[in-house]
Parts: structure tokens; C-alpha cells; sequence
């Protein structure tokens, strides 16, 4: 059986180009990547490509490697001494595993979302203008109208205004989270990965993320990882399937879900396996 | 009637119970044991005599204590301001930046290192700290140092717990969860921008409790900073005159001279500012932590 077939770039749905920077490739392109964790093959060969503006649902079952995939984006492998990794992957045309490349303002291109809602030890606001002022950003009423706008535009504004400077920690979880979403838009990315980022939550905080994606997604590039079925075909424009480490299938949400190519994508889809 | 496995949970209880309430008792037992030991001398002088004057003369009966607290402030002082940005910055590299062998190797000599004798650290602080002082360091500040001095017992007892407060921070450290160091760097932050504003700032309810641990272990430091110290009952002018700590003040007179009047409650008295000292330090670190608490939002 043949697994190795990744569709090639040509037949992927063409992703708008950029036009700003004269950058012709997707948002993201990963060519040819391989990852190896101690010798163990982790990510085998991946070829993708993440378009512009759109929401990006990475599905398959648990240990396939998508959350892997997900943290070479932002280089999260850097700290580990025991990942290996070859291979390109390009973000707005630029190399980000080149050797010379500096991989601060990689990250800040990026907000990421974590499994479990990650509060930095000081208070709501500090949290969330913690990103503008390590890039600089100075003045009381600068940083303020950030906090406003970023927490605003998750809705949390009005349940913290008045507590703007009590602990994040005392939020609920599901607060957190969308206090680290506006955290990670304050630094003003291109785009946002989620990783499960709705897998600790409450229904209804799932659901207000989940809404809170939908509402940004003509702004931000957003690639998520997730392994509930439901919440991919809910709120997908494109669903990358991965299984023991391949890239089995991509494409548009309709096509996945509805018409897959590949048989294991059919299984995987239809509940076979999990 | 109690089935078996009942009595014994509720034997156990009462059992750890005790325990407990023994153990507290200790400190009191300490303490009270030694306020009695040393009511004479505090009924013959004012406790602002003894605390204030620095005259030393038990034949005459001047029992002045000024000098030997000094003392003990000051080397504590000194082996603090060495040993904790060392240790800051040695723990931080080791966790943050060295590689997991490194952590593994390191561990094992810091635990190492902690477990040497005193007595080691203050004959190789009389072989090499006395004389760089007496012979290097001093002549460009002061006209004469025989090396024993305060500085020196400053650098050994900052050896000697800087292998203490390193193995303290690097527990404290490593439980700054990953993920709050991702959540920095996802947002590009450097490493450095990372340590600063997150791992340390989290860790430092940890870094004063480390701090507190270090430095009621260096008051209490005897045989090591009594070999380098001179012991010479005068207030220190500079960090290169002599000095005399408390304990190496205990240590080198208890059992002698008893038959002098006041002479053992004076010892007495000096152990009992000893206790006095730690144990206020203590509930002072105690109350910081709780001021730290609500002002970092931790």
C-alpha cells in the first residue's frame, strides 16, 4: 500500500499569494521535513501548504505527530537538544531553519495557543502587553489601549476591566485562555496556531474560542491542531489528516470530509479508528 | 469495640500528633533553656549595656556584646552579597542553558561539595584566602591586614553555602512549568528577556526562601570562619581588620574560664542572641514572602 502519497503542492488548493513582500509561496510551505527524536522518526517527509486568511484543522490520531508538526512552526523544538530536524519550511518565503536565521521575530509572527491556557506569573494586563513591551513598546497609556483593544476583541474586556491588575491566575480557565489568545494577538502576528486549544475547556468556553477564531480568521493565518472531529468540520476552511508521522491527505474541509481520496482518511473520518 | 485497623489509624494519628508537638516543643525548650541560663548577666546589666558597649573584659566583670553581633552581621553580609548572585547566575545557567549532561554532573558535585566538612573549608581558607588577602588584596586599601579578617570569613562561608542555595534554586527553578517558558518565547521573547521577567519571577517566593535557608546557616557557622576570622574582640574598621562571630566566640570559650563570675551567663547570653537573631530573621523572611506574594501576584 502505498503511503507515501502526500499530495503534491500542485494539486493543493492554490493558496493566495502574497503580493505585499513579492512573496510567492503560501503562508507557510514545509518542504521535504523530517524530524527525529533520539534516532526515532517522528515527522516523515512532510510536504504542506497553509494558506493565507484561513482556518487550517491538522486532524489524526493521538501520537501521529501533529502536535510535533505544529511547534516547528515557531522553532518550540529549539530548547530540546535531543530533536533533530532537515528539511525546509518557509514562512512568508523566508527559510525559518536556515542557519542564519534569527528565530525571535519568527515567533512573534506567531501567537500560540496552548493545550492547557498558560497565564505568566503578574497580573491580566501585564499578560497581555507582555509581548509589545519585550518588543519595545513604552508609555502607560500606550500599553493600556493595547490591553483595551486585544481584550476587546476576545470579549473579555468587560468581565476584567475592573480587576486589570489582579493576579491572571484567579481567572477561570477558560478566561485564560482567551486572556492568552489576546496575549498572542498583542503582538500583532500573521498567524495563530492552536494546539488542542480547546481540549481543556468547558463546552461553552470551547465554543466562544472556537466563535472568536471564526471572527478573526479573515485577518490571521490560524492552523490548529486538533483531535476532536467535530470542532475541525464546525470550523475548518482546510483539514490536514496525519497518521504515524506522514501526511496522508490535504485539502479543503468539503473535500476531507466529503469526498477523501485516501482509504485511511475515509476510516479515520468515519470513526474507524481513533 | 474498635475493629483492629480503626485503633490502629487512630493509634497512628495520635501517635504523629505527638510527634509533631514534640518537635515544636524543641525550639521553645532551646530557647527558654538558654533565657534562664542567661538571666544573671541580664539581671546585672542593662540589656542595652551589653547589646551597645564593646568592652570585653570578663576578669573585670565588662561583658560587652556590640563587637561579636557586628561581627556576625558583617561576615554574613559579605558571604550573602558573594554567594547569591554567584549562585543566581550558576543556577540559571544550568537550567536554562547547559545541556541535560551538564545538570546531571553538576548536581552530583554540588551535592558533593555541600557535603564537606567545615573544618576543610577553613584550612584551605588559612592556606590560600589569608594570605592573597594579607599580601594581595590588602595593601592596596590598607596600611597592614594579617588576612584573618572579615572579608576572609566572608569568602569561605560563601563557599561553603553557595553549594547549599545552588542545589536550593535549581529545585526551584526546574518547577517553572515548560509551558510558561514557551508562552514567553512563542511570543519572542529571548532566552534572556524569558529567565529575567518569567522563570525568576516566578521562582521568587524560592530564591528568598533560599536566600533565608543560606543565611541562617552562615550565622551559625562556627569551626570554618573562626579558623580565618583573627578573633579579636574589637569593632572592624574596615573588611580587613579582625572580627570575632558569635558562635566562634561560644566555641572558643565555653568550658574555659568557668570559674569566673558571670563568665558562662555571659556565653550563654551570646548563644541566646544567636537563637534571638535566627529565629527573628526568620519570622521576618516570613512576613517579606507574604508582601511578595501580594505585590507580584504570583
Amino acid at each position: 500500500m502505498e503511503l507515501m502519497t502526500a499530495p503534491s503542492i500542485a494539486e493543493q488548493p492554490t493558496p493566495k499569494a502574497k503580493s505585499s513582500s513579492g512573496c510567492l509561496r503560501p503562508h507557510i510551505e514545509v518542504e521535504n521535513l523530517n524530524l527525529y527524536i533520539q534516532n526515532n522518526h517522528i515527522l516523515k517527509n512532510i510536504n504542506l501548504a497553509i494558506p493565507d486568511k484561513s482556518i487550517t484543522c491538522i486532524i489524526g490520531p493521538s501520537g501521529c505527530g501533529k502536535t510535533t508538526l505544529l511547534r516547528t512552526f515557531n522553532r518550540l523544538h529549539d530548547g530540546s537538544v535531543d530533536v533533530k530536524i532537515t528539511g525546509k519550511l518557509f514562512v512568508d518565503c523566508e527559510d525559518i531553519y536556515a542557519k542564519d536565521t534569527e528565530v525571535t521575530h519568527i515567533r512573534k509572527k506567531m501567537g500560540l495557543l496552548a493545550q492547557r491556557p498558560c497565564s505568566l506569573p503578574m497580573s491580566i494586563i501585564d499578560n497581555v502587553v507582555y509581548g509589545p513591551r519585550i518588543h519595545g513598546v513604552r508609555g502607560k497609556r500606550k500599553l493600556y489601549a493595547i490591553a483595551r483593544h486585544q481584550l476587546n476583541a476576545v470579549g473579555l474586556w468587560g468581565e476584567v476591566k475592573d480587576r486589570l491588575k489582579s493576579p491572571a491566575s484567579k481567572l477561570s480557565i477558560g478566561q485564560q485562555q482567551r486572556l492568552c489568545l489576546a496575549r498572542g494577538l498583542a503582538v500583532e502576528p500573521e498567524i495563530i496556531l492552536g494546539d488542542e486549544a480547546t481540549s481543556a475547556l468547558d463546552p461553552i468556553s470551547s465554543k466562544t474560542i472556537e466563535e472568536l477564531f471564526l471572527s478573526i480568521k479573515d485577518k490571521y493565518t490560524i492552523v490548529l491542531v486538533t483531535h476532536t472531529l467535530r470542532q475541525a468540520k464546525r470550523i475548518a476552511d482546510y483539514v490536514a489528516f496525519m497518521y504515524m508521522g506522514e501526511l496522508i491527505e490535504f485539502g479543503t474541509a468539503d473535500q476531507v470530509f466529503n469526498h477523501p481520496k485516501h482509504k485511511l482518511t475515509k476510516e479515520y473520518i468515519s470513526g474507524g479508528f481513533s | 469495640m474498635l475493629k483492629g485497623r480503626l485503633l490502629k489509624d487512630r493509634i497512628a494519628r495520635h501517635y504523629m500528633l505527638l510527634a509533631t508537638i514534640f518537635s515544636i516543643f524543641i525550639l521553645f525548650l532551646i530557647g527558654g533553656g538558654l533565657l534562664v541560663k542567661s538571666l544573671p548577666i541580664m539581671q546585672e546589666k542593662s540589656l542595652w549595656t551589653l547589646l551597645t558597649t564593646s568592652n570585653w573584659r570578663p576578669f573585670k566583670g565588662d561583658f560587652g556584646f556590640a563587637s561579636y553581633i557586628l561581627s556576625t552581621l558583617y561576615v554574613t553580609a559579605i558571604a550573602i552579597a558573594i554567594a547569591l548572585p554567584l549562585s543566581l547566575l550558576t543556577s540559571i545557567y544550568i537550567i536554562e542553558y547547559a545541556s541535560p549532561r551538564i545538570l546531571r554532573a553538576f548536581t552530583a558535585v554540588v551535592d558533593l561539595l555541600s557535603g564537606i566538612p567545615p573544618v576543610i573549608y577553613g584550612v584551605w581558607g588559612t592556606l590560600t584566602i589569608v594570605p592573597f588577602i594579607s599580601e594581595k588584596l590588602a595593601p592596596h586599601f590598607v596600611e597592614f591586614s594579617t588576612g584573618y579578617s572579615v572579608l576572609a570569613g566572608g569568602i569561605v562561608l560563601a563557599i561553603m553555602i553557595i553549594p547549599l542555595i545552588i542545589s536550593i534554586l535549581i529545585e526551584v527553578f526546574s518547577a517553572v512549568p515548560k509551558e510558561m517558558r514557551e508562552a514567553s518565547l512563542s511570543l519572542g521573547a529571548t532566552k534572556w528577556q524569558t529567565v529575567k521577567k518569567v522563570v525568576i519571577r516566578k521562582s521568587i517566593p524560592g530564591i528568598v526562601a533560599a536566600t533565608v535557608l543560606a543565611i541562617s546557616r552562615a550565622f551559625g557557622e562556627t569551626i570554618a570562619v573562626l579558623m580565618v576570622c583573627g578573633n579579636f574582640t574589637t569593632l572592624p574598621k574596615s573588611i580587613f581588620d579582625a572580627c570575632y562571630p558569635i558562635p566562634a566566640l561560644i566555641a572558643n570559650n565555653y568550658g574555659e574560664m568557668m570559674s569566673v563570675p558571670r563568665y558562662e551567663s555571659a556565653l550563654m547570653f551570646a548563644a541566646f542572641l544567636l537563637f534571638f537573631i535566627i529565629v527573628l530573621f526568620n519570622v521576618i523572611s516570613r512576613l517579606v514572602l507574604i508582601q511578595i506574594d501580594k505585590r507580584y501576584q504570583l
